[in-house]
């Protein structure tokens, strides 16, 4: 009797063999699908179960992950949603994330090779990771005045603040916006209304304009123009330039006039000084022309334009376009044509000249914390190279102080001197008869510069007809911000 | 692979003292102890709990529990096989483990539902397990001699039957949990009578076989190098197949027809020596397959979701499906104890225990408790060789390979190998008739293994016969 029963064992062990391969089979070969699953919940309540990290801003928690009481332990909140969502951008399981939940994911979610230590304890314990802390180069001060003074007029634009010195970003706001809160619902439901009702909604308040879409600089450009000029040792300030009212293109019939047709200026020419004052579209044009397709074009990508750039969210590059012959390089020497920038970009430009010339990496990431808030890591400022000589940045200085100086509008401040320019740049189909995009780009204090902003009001704000201005329009937003950020009030 | 205590080989018994293995059996006992503790501390701080009553009731139940059924073995069996207690003991701790983490999962649940906490399963538990020691200890304690559960094999063989019939015919609200008319529920206690049913049939049979052995061995008509039995032969054979097609037609339980036939299949190979019973047996067996295919349908949609559980993942292939999800998501190395969500899976603490553990041990988990199985079945196997008496053999071959299958068909079931069919994974689950009903499927292992194992009273150092000789020795007939 006792084979039968060695056979037994025998297949009792074949049996216990077909079990572990095809244990083997569910646990690792098929094991990435069946996690991955959609319809596997676990995933989902992993992420949630998981303590995320929190974004701070100078001592405010703009986003943290709060335990419930319901069976998906943490809830993200987002305090002043609206105002910090161009920042944080929304964490949804569902719809995915953006802004810093997505681009400094591997810090929030703890899965960061700084937070190492941390995991392996965690590893050891298995305990549940948690995510580490991310603070931020916002002064909730002045983007909370920067979103307010957009908001307030329902304009749909954008702000951008940036410390010259470092490239910290102060203020990154962009309307209209949205409340990240309801895409973290723990309701799939509310989630999904959310989303939906987010996407629905026109302008859309889920782009992010500070970094996301680009605009023609209209005016604005005038100050590259300027700077390749002073660079080139052939102009200074009292270099005389055209005050034609309107030009014609070279090589074709078509004429580009100054704002309302003016004349820049009584005489047949003006300075330099006074067509940047002025704005003289002609006078841009005619040094644009003489300067050449390629110095225009230096000077441009040596204040960052076409370059790449994180935040650490991805910016949209910012481009001159083509220029294929003289006509172009007329029209694009005005920030129009196929000339586009972000509003980071223009913001960049101003911070720069503020700078002394010396273009600084912009960056919204001040430090990563440990779970314990301990630093683990410190942002350095990041030169990225020289745009123009020390001594051209002073003048260009000198030069935007002349232009704020002779600006109206609203909201100077008094004993602060600012540095500016402002910009009006038709856009769309028919321009002529669409309300432009208006821009305000400065900074403040101009001998002791602190704060660099760039304002853009898509299609002339509030005012929403054809003769909306920057100065009328961006200005007073501009010199909100820059009074917030030198610690005065609204 | 799974043996490395060889003194349990008989030897031809010396006049000194045979070491008994006691040592070693509490020595891995403790060891299963020490290993359940470190379990449950680590559910304990993975679910951010604080080292609460519960854990030092279980513990200290668990050690007492343990302590004295180690001391009973010492007293009623102590030549018995030192490997397969602990196997047990380590077996039903994590179970206990499993279900105390489970019971956590349920807590949180309900709080976050804003429910009033639901009743922790592991009291009951740990009660069954003591009720399960008791019957283990009262076995040990009653049965002297297994030879002499041979005398009473139609009784038990008469009750089985009726214990298995039972659910079937009591009308549905006292026996039908789930589809499945398994139980026999009188107020709060319910029990699972085919547990038990399945130690006293494999009683009858072994004894059955025995004493009928020499009708079946008579060779019959010669076929493709196969002994064919005389057909008259094939009457117990019948009587199985019908047993298991009763047991499917009335209580709608494909897991116990399938256990039950399988384990009398073996039973009649092992005593007949001969593989065409076994041929014929699959035939049958295919034959009813095919026959319940067709006419019920719970069979079809038990094999339609073994085919594709996501066809229908939010109804029928729900609980397969999950169970995947669960064994996928713990992959290798498993989520760690109390990290996981085993409780996303429906039965996750009974028909789904293994998902509970695969998902939170791993791969790597699920192999040691596997091992752990084979090493307790085969010391039932190994004691079935070792035993002297014919009835022996096919009583602990019957118990052990009764463990196998169901392992084999509840595992094979939760992670889609075979079709899915309701039975628990014996000392692991969560269920009390279970429970019990294996603690006295192990008390016979044990005293089978004594009898291997213990000198022998009356021949002493007689040394054994010759090989050509094996099959012919002497069995005390029942009387």
């Amino acid at each position: 009797m006792n084979t039968p029963v060695r056979r037994v064992a025998i297949a009792v062990m074949v049996m216990i063999l077909l079990l572990m391969s095809n244990l083997t089979y569910v646990q690792v070969v098929k094991a990435g699908d069946y996690r991955n699953d959609p319809r596997n919940q676990r995933v989902l309540l992993a992420e949630y179960s998981r303590k995320r990290g929190q974004i701070s801003a100078n001592g405010q928690i703009l986003a943290s992950s709060v335990e419930t009481d319901d069976r998906l332990r943490y809830q993200r909140q987002y305090s002043d949603g609206p105002v910090y969502a161009p920042v944080t951008g929304y964490y949804s399981v569902i719809f995915g994330s953006s802004g810093i939940e997505r681009a400094s994911d591997s810090v929030l979610n703890g899965s960061d090779d700084r937070l190492f230590g941390r995991r392996l304890s965690d590893l050891i314990t298995g305990r549940d990771p948690s995510g580490g802390n991310v603070v931020l180069t916002i002064d909730p001060n002045v983007q909370q005045t920067a979103y307010d003074q957009l908001e307030r007029k329902g304009y749909t634009g954008s702000v951008v603040a940036i410390r010259p010195q470092t490239g910290e970003i102060l203020a990154m706001a962009s309307t209209p916006s949205f409340d990240p809160n309801p895409l973290a619902s723990h309701s799939s439901d509310q989630q999904t209304a959310a989303w939906k009702a987010d996407n629905n909604a026109e302008p859309s308040p889920l782009i992010n304009r500070a970094i996301s879409e680009t605009y023609p600089p209209g005016s604005t450009f005038k100050l590259i123009d300027t700077a390749a000029a002073l660079s080139s040792g052939r102009f200074t300030p009292d270099s005389q330039l055209t005050a034609a009212p309107r030009i014609t293109l070279q090589g074709t019939n078509t004429t580009l006039e100054n704002f309302n047709g003016n004349a820049c200026g009584t005489s047949a020419t003006a300075s330099l000084r006074d067509a940047l004052q002025r704005s003289c579209n002609t006078a841009f044009a005619q040094l644009g022309a003489d300067l050449g397709e390629q110095a225009i074009r230096d000077q441009a990508n040596a204040f960052g334009i076409g370059q790449s750039l994180s935040v650490p969210m991805q910016v949209a590059p910012s481009t001159i376009g083509d220029i294929p012959d003289t006509a172009a390089l007329q029209q694009s020497s005005i920030g129009q044509r196929d000339v586009a920038l972000t509003p980071l970009q223009n913001a960049m430009i101003v911070a720069t000249i503020a700078n002394g010339g010396q273009v600084m990496a912009p960056y919204l990431v001040k430090e990563v914390q440990s779970q314990e808030l301990d630093p683990v890591a410190t942002t350095e400022p990041d030169r990225l190279g020289r745009a123009i000589d020390p001594s051209v940045a002073r003048t260009l200085t000198e030069l935007m102080v002349n232009n704020e100086n002779s600006y109206s509008g609203a909201g100077k401040i008094t004993g602060v001197q600012i540095a500016a320019k402002t910009g009006t740049a038709e856009h769309g189909n028919d321009p002529k008869n669409t309300p432009p995009h208006v821009w305000y780009v400065g900074f403040a204090p101009a001998d002791n510069p602190q704060v660099a902003v760039a304002v853009l009001v898509e299609s002339g704000g509030d005012r929403n007809d054809l003769a909306a201005t920057g100065g009328a329009v961006a200005a007073p937003i501009g010199r909100a911000v820059i009074r917030a950020a030198l610690g005065g009030g609204q | 692979m799974a043996a490395p205590d060889l003194r349990t080989d008989a030897a031809p018994p010396t006049p000194a003292p045979l070491p008994t293995g006691r040592g070693i059996e509490l020595v891995l006992l403790a060891f299963a102890a020490v290993l359940v503790t470190s379990a449950l501390v680590l559910v304990e701080a993975n679910q951010e709990q604080e080292l609460t009553r519960v854990l030092v009731f279980v513990g200290l139940a668990y050690l007492g529990l343990f302590t004295i059924a180690h001391f009973a073995v010492r007293k009623f069996a102590p030549y018995a096989d030192p490997l397969i207690l602990p196997c047990v003991a380590l077996l039903n701790g994590l179970g206990l483990v499993m279900i105390h983490r489970l019971d956590l999962a349920e807590i949180d649940q309900a709080l976050a539902l804003g429910r009033s906490a639901p009743a922790e399963l592991i009291g009951r538990q740990i009660a069954w397990t003591a009720v399960g020691l008791a019957l283990f200890v009262a076995v040990l304690w009653v049965v002297r001699d297994h030879r002499t559960l041979a005398r009473y094999g139609y009784t038990a063989g008469f009750v089985g039957i009726v214990l298995l019939a039972l659910p079937g015919l009591l009308p549905s609200s006292i026996s039908e949990v789930n589809g499945a008319k398994l139980w026999i529920r009188v107020g709060p206690v319910g029990i699972q009578p085919g547990e038990f049913a399945k130690i006293l049939l494999i009683v009858f049979f072994a004894a059955f076989l025995v004493q009928k052995r020499d009708l079946f061995t008579t060779a019959g008509r010669r076929f493709l190098g196969m002994e064919l039995p005389r057909a008259r032969d094939l009457a117990p054979l019948l009587l199985a197949w019908g047993l298991s097609v009763g047991v499917l037609v009335l209580e709608r339980d494909l897991g116990t027809s399938l256990l039950f036939f399988g384990i009398l299949l073996v039973l009649l190979y092992v005593t007949t020596e001969r593989v065409s019973w076994m041929l014929i047996g699959l035939a049958f067996f295919f034959a009813g397959c095919v026959i319940a295919y067709q006419l019920f349908g719970h069979v079809r949609v038990r094999v339609q979701v073994w085919m594709d559980p996501f066809a229908d993942f939010n109804n029928t292939g729900f609980q397969i499906g999950q169970a995947l999800f669960s064994l996928g998501t713990g992959g290798v190395g498993g989520t760690g104890l109390g990290a996981g969500r085993p409780d996303l899976v429906p039965f996750a603490e009974s028909d789904f225990m293994l998902s509970s553990l695969g998902e939170e041990l791993g791969l790597i988990g699920l192999a040691a408790i596997l091992v752990v199985y084979l090493v307790l079945i085969t010391r039932g196997l190994r004691s079935a060789l070792a035993v002297r008496d014919s009835f022996g053999k096919l009583l602990a071959t019957g118990l052990a390979f009764a463990l196998a299958l169901q392992i084999f068909i509840v595992i094979g079931g939760a992670s889609k190998l075979i079709p899915l069919t309701g039975l628990t994974l014996p000392f692991l689950s969560y269920g009390g008739s279970s429970l019990v009903a294996n603690y006295a499927l192990v008390a016979l292992l044990l005293r089978i293994s004594h009898a291997a194992r213990a000198p022998l009273p009356r021949r002493p150092a007689t040394p054994l016969p010759p090989i050509a000789e094996a099959g012919t020795e002497l069995v005390e007939r029942p009387r």
